[in-house]
């Protein structure tokens, strides 16, 4: 790596509380985010994404560890002295303020001169597209504008990287999907780091260069979001990213055999295999590597019909299989069918 | 709509209860107030009306200075209060839950439960021996008695704001770069301005009001308002009296309106 990383943990740990009540919220997350990234931390509710978040803008004190910003180890600075800017869930604007004001605080804390102040409050508003509302009480906003506020005010004083804990959860489908993009241009405008959070899968996927998917307080991969998707580590991942099948299989000449005899080629190590409902397909019977399954149920989904399957040896499957023009995929619940895996697509995965 | 809840309202003889209720409240306070009109010397006989006994009361000297003692004390209690008020309530709620937390709020509100008396015969006791050993006469036993049961009545007020103030702007001030004294000027004290102003409003209203702890703190020569009219009481009583309560009544009235209207402002 010839280029700083524009945040890095060194083997993070948190701990709350003490002795029995202790709540483990990280442990041992290391992680380097390059300058320039959009990079995502996703995981279920409670894994410890805030908690990362915190440690990084200096709200919380690592329980042990290292966060360094741009390579230089800040863990003992207090927030106020660290380059880093947060967007809170909340927004947390002032309400005592008006738009312009809250986009001008850093700005007026750093005891920046006036004219600066000025320009730079004026610039952020015509980048969030609010100079109409300059003067109004933050109060007087709607969601969403209240969202961008958030953004210029955290945007203004230039921070090297941006924090942005779950920024769009308050905000309908539609306001979302708007932001969503908006987001994207601005970090690609300003050139700033932005790590962001979220719980929502399809939002990391659309939005990031790299996720981190974090569980129970450890990150368990980091990667870009492709191959998040294609090539997850562990059964937690496959499961968490997109829908899967896993199957145990064990080492066979020439593959690996599933529960029910046949024996497939997979990627990857560990004694799981991981198989994604679209690229399971129907096959020959006669084709190499053909499982013969029984349909327990097919589900209609617009355009795809999600075929139930049982496999010889009772293990479970279900397949996403795409509806020809008429509609009619000649499968029958209860008649027996053969598929096979795509090409490259079975993965196997360690716990 | 259509189902019938119970309701007070529907009971009857309740509006000749809620009659007869203010009557009794505000008629001894109305009759105080029309016979500050009287042009005669009684409290009792009306001898039509005439703004005599307020040109009296305005030009009695002794009223005067005990009105200029009065607002002196009430004005310095309600400043020291408030701020002492403002640390406990920020210390006692800008933290964890600790130990000895109950123990610290009764501390703080003991003036509310201690009967009034006591305080005032402990404060004679401990500010005669202050005054034997310092030689000092002036109206700071009175200030300090007044700024002590003033503490609680300051600190309700800002302690209710500072419970309802979203703990996150404080934090994105210093994420903003504020120190924590730039947090606290620009974030924490604007928002509790009201319960501030509130918490000093009812502070004023309480030490201008105060009789029992005066009467037994002041040294000679030190009238308040209220203890002056006490001691007029046991002379002869004029309608003089009645217009000095009528105006401390509207003085009363404008600053608890003032205090109302402000902590209403916060929901
Ligand atoms: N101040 C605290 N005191 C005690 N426990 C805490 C504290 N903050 C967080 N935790 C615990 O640490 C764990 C991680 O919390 P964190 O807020 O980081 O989760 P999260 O991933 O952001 O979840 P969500 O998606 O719900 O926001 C949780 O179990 C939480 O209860
Ligand atoms: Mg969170």
């Amino acid at each position: 790596m010839t280029e700083r990383a524009a945040v890095t943990a060194e083997s993070v740990y948190k701990v709350f509380g003490q002795g029995a009540h202790a709540v483990h919220a990280l442990e041992n997350v290391s992680l380097s985010i390059q300058q320039g990234e959009f990079f995502t931390l996703l995981g279920p509710s409670g894994c410890g994404k805030t908690t990362l978040l915190r440690l990084i803008a200096g709200f919380e004190m690592p329980s042990g560890g290292h966060i360094l910003l741009d390579g230089q180890d800040v863990t003992d600075l207090p927030p106020n002295k660290r380059p880093v800017n947060t967007v809170f869930q909340s927004y947390a604007l002032f309400p005592h303020l008006s738009v312009r004001q809250n986009v001008g605080f850093a700005l007026k804390m750093q005891g920046r001169p006036k004219a600066e102040i000025d320009g730079r409050t004026e610039q952020m508003m015509a980048l969030v597209k609010l100079e109409s509302m300059a003067d109004r009480k933050v109060a007087q906003l709607s969601g969403g504008q209240q969202q961008r506020v958030a953004l210029a005010r955290a945007l203004a004083p230039q921070p090297k990287v941006l924090l942005l804990d779950e920024p769009l959860s308050a905000l309908d489908l539609k306001l979302r999907k708007e932001m969503q993009v908006e987001l994207k241009r601005l970090q690609t405008e300003t050139g700033i780091t932005f790590v962001f959070v979220t719980h929502d899968q399809e939002e990391a996927l659309t939005m990031s260069d790299r996720i981190g998917v974090m569980s129970a307080g450890k990150l368990q991969q980091v990667a870009s979001p492709r191959d998040i998707y294609t090539a997850p580590v562990n059964r937690f991942v496959a499961n968490f990213i997109g829908e899967t099948n896993l199957l145990p299989v064990t080492a066979a000449k020439g593959g690996y055999q599933l529960g029910c005899g046949v024996i497939v080629s997979a990627d990857g190590n560990g004694s799981t295999l991981s198989i994604r409902p679209e690229q399971i397909r129907v096959a020959d019977s006669k084709a190499k590597g053909a499982i013969e399954a029984r349909v327990t149920n097919l589900v209609y989904f617009g355009t795809d019909v999600h075929a139930h399957l049982e496999l010889g040896d009772g293990a479970k499957m279900v397949a996403r299989l795409p509806l020809p023009p008429g509609g009619d995929t000649g499968l029958m619940r209860g008649s027996n069918i053969c598929v096979d895996f795509v090409p490259g697509a079975a993965r196997l995965i360690g716990e | 709509m259509a189902e019938r809840n119970f309701e007070v309202s529907r009971l009857p003889g309740f509006a000749t209860t809620a009659i007869i209720v203010f009557i009794i409240l505000y008629l001894p306070i109305i009759t105080l107030m029309v016979y500050s009109f009287n042009g005669g010397a009684s409290i009792a006989l009306w001898e039509g009306f005439s703004l005599r006994w307020y040109e009296i009361a305005w030009n009695n000297d002794a009223v005067k200075s005990a009105t200029m003692r009065s607002l002196t004390i009430a004005a310095a209690a309600s400043v020291i209060s408030t701020v002492l008020a403002s640390m406990a309530a920020l210390g006692t709620t800008r933290r964890d839950k600790f130990k000895g937390q109950t123990v610290i709020y009764v501390l703080i509100n003991q003036p509310l439960m201690v009967p009034e008396i006591v305080t005032a015969v402990a404060l004679l006791i401990f500010f005669a021996a202050v005054k034997v050993a310092t030689g000092y006469q002036g109206l700071g036993y009175l200030i300090a008695a007044h700024s002590a049961f003033c503490i609680p009545f300051a600190y309700l007020p800002i302690r209710a704001r500072l419970e309802g103030m979203d703990l996150t702007l404080e934090v994105a001030a210093s994420d903003l770069y504020a120190s924590s004294w730039q947090t606290f000027t620009n974030v924490t004290l604007p928002l509790l301005m009201p319960g501030v102003l509130a918490g000093a409003m009812l502070a004023f209203v309480i030490s201008l009001d105060d009789v029992i702890i005066t009467e037994f703190v002041k040294s000679g020569g030190q009238d308040t308002l209220p203890t002056y009219m006490l001691g007029q009481l046991r002379r002869a009583i004029t309608p003089e009296v009645n217009a000095i309560s009528t105006a401390l009544l509207g003085l009363t009235v404008v600053m608890l309106t003032a205090f109302f209207l402000l902590t209403r402002k916060k929901n």
